[in-house]
């Protein structure tokens, strides 16, 4: 089933707050072969990808369906422990391309204090049944 | 730490991508679609089979960035991903990633990189941007 084009510029609702602790900042930065002091620079999918899944299941879209196409970050800070980070994704556009859709998101994630700490844009390739 | 002047090429680090590694990652994540870890639901989505999540290999990259660069605060992070990773039951896939320093101004170096698996590139124009000084 191809994704709603009316979609297309609407804001969804903020995911709850993920609330960043050492424990897990140690999983991710182990499973991403991390050994720096600093929180890795890709954590931030984490609740961006939250953002992604509710997005999905509102829209009944499989993820087993779904490719990642592109992602950019912008960063205004660093995310660091104790932070309260919530993600909220927009859809900014929609192509169909042979019953494939490329949609593409841009997710702002900010702290408790509602200040912006980064710009989440993706790509996300939905790949028609078979 | 490699020399981070306009121009300078950075050593190239190599990672080994084990169906293991995309286990834990997809725990660590929260990203659980099933076409990074079972066979059967990727090869049934017309993947070439499980695949490792692009955001995997971008966290490799950002790792790689950080050794480069002695750890400097990122400002930008980006990538195309334009191949997949293909990661095998048996053993690994090997990622390489390498770079060069494009632009040190203002305060922040830009870092143009390239991502290959088995001599293919899987990521299209993956940049990073780093405060340095």
């Amino acid at each position: 089933m191809p994704i709603d084009a009316s979609l297309v510029g609407r804001e969804f609702p903020p995911t709850p707050p993920l609330l960043v602790t050492e424990a897990e900042v140690a999983t991710f930065a182990a499973a991403t072969g991390s050994g720096s002091q600093r929180i890795p620079a890709t954590f931030p999918i984490v609740v961006t990808f939250r953002a992604l899944l509710e997005f999905l299941e509102s829209e009944q879209v499989e993820l087993a369906r779904i490719v990642h196409g592109e992602q950019k970050f912008a960063y205004e800070r660093p995310v660091v422990i104790g932070d309260e980070l919530t993600a909220q994704l927009s859809v900014t556009g929609l192509r169909q391309i042979d019953g494939t859709d490329i949609l593409r998101t841009s997710s702002t994630i900010t702290d408790a204090a509602g200040e912006l700490v980064c710009t989440a844009g993706a790509t996300i390739v939905h790949r028609a049944d078979a | 730490m490699s020399s981070l002047e306009a121009g300078a090429a950075l050593e190239p680090q190599e990672f080994v991508v084990r169906r293991s590694d995309l286990v834990a990652y997809a725990e660590a994540s929260g990203d659980h679609n099933p076409i990074h870890q079972d066979e059967a639901v990727a090869l049934a989505v017309g993947l070439p089979g499980v695949i490792a999540h692009g955001m995997y290999t971008l966290a490799l990259a950002a790792h790689a960035v950080a050794v480069w660069t002695d750890d400097a605060e990122v400002v930008e992070l980006g990538s195309k991903f334009t191949a997949p990773v293909v990661v095998p039951a048996d053993g690994g896939a090997t990622v390489v990633i390498s770079g060069v320093v494009k632009r040190v101004a203002d305060g922040t170096a830009t870092l143009a990189l390239e991502v290959t698996c088995e001599g293919e590139k899987v990521l299209g124009a993956p940049k990073a941007v780093v405060r340095v000084g």
